[in-house]
Order: structure tokens, then sequence, then C-alpha cells
């Protein structure tokens, strides 16, 4: 095995376990603020036990994730050493960006999140959710600029030959605002809101099912299926967006999406095969209908691969796979949803124990699609590290062995293996403890000091 | 924009700054951590790790934002430094990962087997932590391969040279005391009067190890003191140093705690500041040929992006300081335990 197919596997896998956390403390923040705003508009204690349970579980993602998001940062250097040399100038602005800007925030007042609920104000408390929160945000949006410039580069120039080029700054909001920016950040952040929303919607429904904490189960319930709703439509038009931006930037990358080969009016596959051996692609399709949706004319020809040299190609079965189950996915999502909130308009929502059963496995669904759709994106930049201007196996590092990585990748195999089985025996634990009754709270006293117990 | 002003030279301070911000604040959770098996009853444990329950995650970004600064501000610097220590810069996040899980994980489980397992792993990746960083910051302090295509070709081995170790050592030592006056500071009664000893036997450890090392760099080192010999007013910093370490005991004694973390504090700065002095306008020395050194100008990005993250930094700045300020000042006193703690 070589260096480079190692480093790569090490940066889709470290990338690809640390993916999963983010979204959903983006997600769950969204949900955290909705429940606590409840909780100050309407004073019931029922709200606020229900955010404190919530935020134990934030905290125990918020903590993996942020542990896990560390090696990110350094990955860059230790196995990309000269693509960092190479986009040092402007990738790395965007990432000391995420620090002082995003992570500061969310650290601080994280804090009084979790170890606050005795310190401050319940304005206070409700205010540092909104930053924490927000900070997650930020994170997404700086950390989604820097990776949207290496598929759309803008703003930059390239100085030196050779092994010597390297990127540089010329203007530094066209390279925040470069073409892909907005299209991605939205879909991305959708895809977060999408991971909180059904995380408290299968938690609910699964205390609904065991008819345990009812009162909370339903309020859950009704919260989570309209942020999912609210963010399955947002996903539709900003996925529709991206994939008309891809077509504008990342031609080679739209077509292997639909396993479009020769330049012609473009199908839209349901579901299919792509043969890359005989370059033909088999399924069940719409004939016209990417045409239609790129440009609103089914007889309009898309650039098809062939217009690429075959060194210039991404894989193109895995992201036809991919892109079609995470299209599959959103439908899902709109179906699903929309389905649950006219059973709660009819009065019948929690009458359909189907539903609920349905909804407590969902929780899988918005992390397979984030997972895949960011692998359509990402693989379907290749073999490209930055768009058309350096390759993957250009930019590894010269000075690393294919054994250092293969001893690193083991001990990340190893360490995350467990870390994941510990979050999932930990989340499980809190899930199975699951909120405090308000009703007995609020008889004791939670500031009394363990101390002073004992 | 910025006339006039070498952003070079400041992006070097402001890095400085921000390591010197991570050595300081994460520095003390670190020592708490490393003192933590000292530590025998479960309570106790505790009352130390929810000492710093609110602070350490926060003290990790001051690490995580002079990583994206140095990347940012000296690419060359960052890809030579991380790829040129492959496997120790991903021991150090394997460890950190680990710290970062044993604090979250340990209190979550009612079980007294469960509570040892990462009490063990908690304190000994704080001490690893610490030590890898020493003997990092050893290294850089000898100079690296660096050769003239900018990379550095060595081996984990070459990084564990006994210069690098006593570094290492010293660090650790360092931090336990930082981390026991911070102790004192947020305990009181009979754990207190426990941690007040090892700040004392923290100090001599500490002040033995300073000597040694200082010997050890004007012997193996000597361009580290040639700059001292030309500007004999940085000596200043260096007796400074041994003054604020001096007064850590004196404040102890008085019961004012905080001032001693003051003390400590200015030490951790000082020290790096007679490094960052020692090592300038170099950030990687190059032990094949002084032009291969990697400096300030020939590591740096273009001026437009030392402009652009000037402008971030100034307007992050104060809010920076603002939220930790804030932070220290919501969770200041003594650690009481409650429902929300580890």
């Amino acid at each position: 095995m070589d260096v480079e197919f190692l480093s790569r596997l090490q940066f889709a896998f470290t990338i690809g376990f640390h993916y999963i956390y983010p979204p959903m403390s983006i997600g769950l923040g969204v949900m955290l603020i909705i429940m606590e705003g409840m909780y100050l508009r309407t004073g019931n204690k029922m709200y606020e036990e229900m955010t404190k349970f919530w935020v134990r579980i934030f905290a125990l993602i918020f903590g993996i994730g942020v542990a896990t998001g560390i090696v990110m940062e350094f990955e860059f250097g230790t196995n990309w050493a000269t693509y960092s040399r190479f986009v040092g100038d402007v990738f790395g602005s965007a990432l000391a960006a995420e620090g002082i800007f995003a992570f500061f925030l969310e650290s601080g007042f994280l804090a009084i999140l979790v170890f606050g609920w005795n310190k401050v104000s319940s304005k206070m408390h409700f205010f540092s959710t909104i930053m924490v929160t927000l900070g997650a945000h930020l994170s997404a949006v700086w950390i989604v600029v820097a990776g949207s410039w290496m598929h759309t580069p803008a703003g930059h120039r390239i100085v030196g030959e050779g092994t010597e080029a390297r990127a540089e700054i010329v203007d530094f909001w066209a390279m925040v605002f470069n073409p892909s920016s907005v299209e991605r950040l939205s879909h991305t952040i959708g895809g977060a809101w999408l991971a909180g929303a059904f995380l408290v919607l299968s938690v609910s429904a699964y205390f609904y099912i065991k008819n345990r904490h009812i009162e909370t189960a339903k309020a859950g319930i009704k919260i989570s299926l309209i942020v999912a709703f609210v963010a399955s439509l947002f996903q539709l038009f900003t996925g529709h967006s991206s994939a008309v931006q891809v077509y504008e930037y990342q031609p080679a990358k739209l077509a292997a999406f639909e396993g479009h080969y020769e330049t012609a009016p473009g199908d839209l596959y349901l579901f299919g095969w792509v043969d890359e051996e005989k370059q033909e692609t088999y399924g069940v399709k719409i004939p016209g209908m990417l045409s239609y949706m790129l440009f609103f004319d089914s007889e309009k020809p898309v650039t098809g691969l062939n217009e690429f040299p075959k060194d210039e190609r991404p894989p193109v079965n895995i992201i036809f796979q991919t892109y079609h189950l995470m299209v599959a996915i959103g439908m899902f999502f709109i179906g699903f949803t929309t389905l649950g909130l006219f059973l709660w308009w009819r009065g019948v929502l929690f009458k359909q124990k189907w539903f609920m059963i349905l909804a407590v496995f969902s929780i899988l669904l918005p992390h397979i699609g984030n997972q895949i759709g960011w692998m359509s994106a990402e693989i379907g930049r290749q073999p490209w590290i930055v768009y058309g201007l350096l390759k993957t196996k250009d930019a590894l590092s010269k000075t690393v062995s294919a054994n250092d990585v293969l001893i690193s990748l083991i001990m990340f195999g190893l360490i995350y293996s467990l870390l994941f089985v510990l979050f999932i025996f930990l989340l499980n634990k809190k899930i199975h403890h699951g909120p405090d009754d308000y009703r007995l709270i609020s008889a004791q006293d939670d500031s009394v000091s363990m101390k002073e117990v004992q | 924009m910025y006339e006039g002003l070498d952003l070079n030279v400041t992006w070097f301070v402001l890095i400085g700054v921000l390591l010197t911000g991570y050595a300081i604040l994460d520095g003390f959770d670190l020592g708490v951590g490393s003192l933590h098996l000292l530590i025998k009853n479960d309570l106790d444990r505790r009352i130390a790790l929810n000492s710093i329950g609110p602070f350490w995650d926060g003290n990790e970004v001051w690490l995580v934002t002079g990583g994206g600064a140095l990347f940012a501000a000296f690419p060359h610097v960052y890809a030579t430094f991380t790829s040129g220590f492959y496997l120790a810069v991903m021991l150090i996040l394997m460890v950190i990962i680990f710290r970062a899980v044993a604090i979250e994980f340990r209190s979550k489980v009612e079980s007294a087997t469960w509570r040892k397992a990462w009490d063990i792993a908690f304190s000994i990746s704080s001490i690893m932590i610490g030590l890898l960083f020493g003997i990092a910051l050893g290294n850089v302090i000898i100079g690296i391969p660096v050769a003239a295509d900018k990379e550095a070709y060595m081996t984990f081995f070459d990084l564990l040279n006994p210069y690098a170790i006593l570094v290492g050592i010293t660090t650790v030592a360092l931090f336990m005391m930082h981390g026991a006056i911070f102790l004192v500071m947020k305990t009181e009664g009979d754990l207190q009067k426990l941690v007040r000893g090892w700040v004392n036997n923290a100090i001599i450890f500490f002040v033995i190890c300073y000597v040694t090392t200082t010997m050890a760099t004007l012997i193996y080192v000597p361009q580290m003191a040639s700059i001292l010999k030309s500007h004999p007013e940085y000596f200043l910093i260096a007796i400074f140093n041994m003054l604020a370490i001096a007064n850590i005991p004196r404040e102890i004694f008085h019961g004012r705690e905080f001032r001693a973390f003051l003390s400590s504090s200015f030490s951790i700065l000082a020290l790096l500041a007679l490094f960052a002095i020692g090592i300038f306008p170099n950030l990687l020395s190059s032990t094949i040929s002084p032009e291969y050194s990697l400096n300030i100008y020939n590591a740096a990005s273009s001026r437009t992006t030392l402009e652009v993250m000037f402008t971030m930094a100034l307007i992050g700045i104060p809010f920076v300081l603002s939220y930790t300020i804030s932070i220290y000042w919501i969770f200041r006193g003594k650690v009481k335990l409650d429902n929300t703690s580890y």
C-alpha cells in the first residue's frame, strides 16, 4: 500500500468519524434554543428539564467533536505538507478565522451552558445557549469556506513555478465568497439541522413508545417534526442550487453524479448502476429531466464525461451511488415529515405506533445523508485536491513514509472504535436515564454542595 | 494597510502570545491532571477535576488557534514541523483525544473500576502532553535537519535526545507547579492543606530541572545564549523569572493564592519569552545549514494574508479576552460540586 492511498484513507476515516459529531452539535444547538426559549416564554418547568437533558447529551457530542476535530487541523500538515505549503496563504487564514471567531465563542459559552445553571440568570443562560449555537454555525462557515475554495478556487493568484508554486490571496472576500461557498454552506447547515432534529425526534419517539416521560416526549416530537420539515424543504432548495452551481464550476462532477458520458440532453436517474469500463449507465430514469432541472429546458445538452481526459475524471459509480442515495434520503425526509405534520393536524399523530417506530430508526438517515453527501462532493473533486490547480497525488508530505501512516492509521482505528463504542454506551445510558422529573426536582435545592451532604 | 509595521515580526509575536496563552492556561489544567493520582479519595478527585471543568476545553482553543495562525502566517513552518515530527504529532493528538475523553467519561458511570481506569488515563495523558510538547520545544531549540527543500527528514527516535527529554521533564515540572497553585486557589479544607504541601515540592522539582536545562542550553546550544551576550538587558527577564518563582511560596504562605498563580503564570511567560528571543528571527533552525533555516521571512505567507489576519486579530482579540475573563469570573471561587459537575 502506498503513502497516497493510506493518507487518503486516514483522512477519509478521521474526517468521516469527526463529521458524525459537529452536525449533531449544530442541529441540537438549534433545538436547545427552541426548548429553552419555550421554557423562558411559558415558564413551564418541563421545558427546563427537557433542555437540561439535551444539554447533557449535547456536552457528550460536543466533547467528542472537539477532540476529533483537533486531529483534522493538524492532519493537513502531517500528511499533506505539500498541499499545506501550496494553500497555506489562503486556506490557513480560514482555519485561523475559525479559531478566533468560532472556537473561543463556543468553548467559552459552553462552560456556562453546561456548568452555569446555578451560576448565572436564566436569561444569561439562554444567551449562552444562543452563543454556543452561533459559534457552532460560525465554525461551519469558516471550515466550509475553506473546503469550498478547494472546489472553486477564487480570489487568489499562483506565484512560483513547478514544485515551488503556491496560491496567494489577492482578494480575501472573493476567496470567502468563492462561487460555491454559499450553496455548500447552506446545504451543509441544512444537513446539520436535520441531524439535530432527527436525534430529538428519534429519542422522543422512543420515550413515547416506552410510555416514559410522555409529556416531554410529545413536546419533543412536535418541536423536532417542525424543524425537520423546514430543514428538509430547505435541503430541497439548497440541494438544487448546489447541483446547478456544480454544473457551472465542476461539470465533470455533475456528469458523474448522473453517469452522463455523452454531451447530450441529460436524464435523471432514480437509481441505477454505472459500468465505468463500458461507459454505460443502466437504471430507471426520467429522460431529459437533468437538463430540465439545470436549464428549465429538457432538450438542452449537458456536458458529458467524455469531454474530459480520463485522468481528470472522478470515479463515477461511487459518486453516482452516494449522490442518488442522498437524494433518495432527502425525498424520504420531505415525505415523512409532511406525513407527520398532516397526522398531527388531523389530531391522530400520537395514535400511530408505526410512525413512532419509523421515527426511532430515522436517526440513522441524516447521518448517512451527511456522510455520503459529503463523499459525493469530495470524491467528485478527484483527482484534484484543489480543483484545477493541484492534484491529490502531488499534495503529500515528502518526509512521511507508508509505514508512518500505517502506524497512525491503526492507532486511529483502535482509538476511534473504542471512542465510538463508549459514545454509544454513554448516549444509551443518558437516554435511559431520561430527563429528570421536574415535579420532583423543584422540591430539591440544586445548588446543595456534595461536600455538605457528606 | 498597516504601513511601517513589520507584519512578519508582528505575527511571530502574536503566535508567541497564542502559544504562551496556551501554556499558561492549559498548563494549569495539565498540571492538575498530572497531579491527579496523588489525590487519594474519590470526592477530592472530583473536586480537582471540577476545578478545571469549565475551563480546560476553552484553554485548548488557544492551541487550536495557535496552530491555525501558524498554518496561515508561516505555512512552511507548519508543514515542515507537523510532517517532520509526524509520529510525535500523531501521538500528541491521540493523547489529547484520550485526555478529553477521560475527563468527559470519568464520572458518567457509577463504578470504582471505571473511574480508576479513567483517572489513570487522565493523569498519564496530562503528563504525556506536557512531556511531548516539551520534547518538541527542546528539538526546536537545538534545531532540526531542515533540508534545502524546506523538508525535515528525520525519525521519531531522533526526537528523543537527552536535551529534548530534559526540556520535556522541565515542562512537566513547570505545569505541576502551576497546576498545584491553581488547585490551592480552587480548594479548601483538608484537600487544600494537602495540595499546599505539594507546591513547595513542585517548585524544588522545577527549579532543579530549570537550572539543569539552563546549563545544558549554555553548553549544547550556545547560539541561544549569543543574543543574551549582545543584549544583556534580556538577562533581566531571567532574573525576574527567578524572583517570580521565589515569590510563589511567600504568597502561598500568606494565603494569597491568586498572586502566587500570577507569579507562576509570569514565570511561564518569561521562559517562553527567553525562548522566543533566543530563536528569533528563526522559527525552525536547520542543523544542516543555517541558510536552510525557516525564518519569519522565508517561511511566511504573503503580505496580504498577514494583513487580513492582523485585521482579524484586531477584531477578534477583544472578544476572546472578554469571553475568557468572563468565564473565569463567573466560575471564580472555591469548587462546589453540584448536579452539573463531572
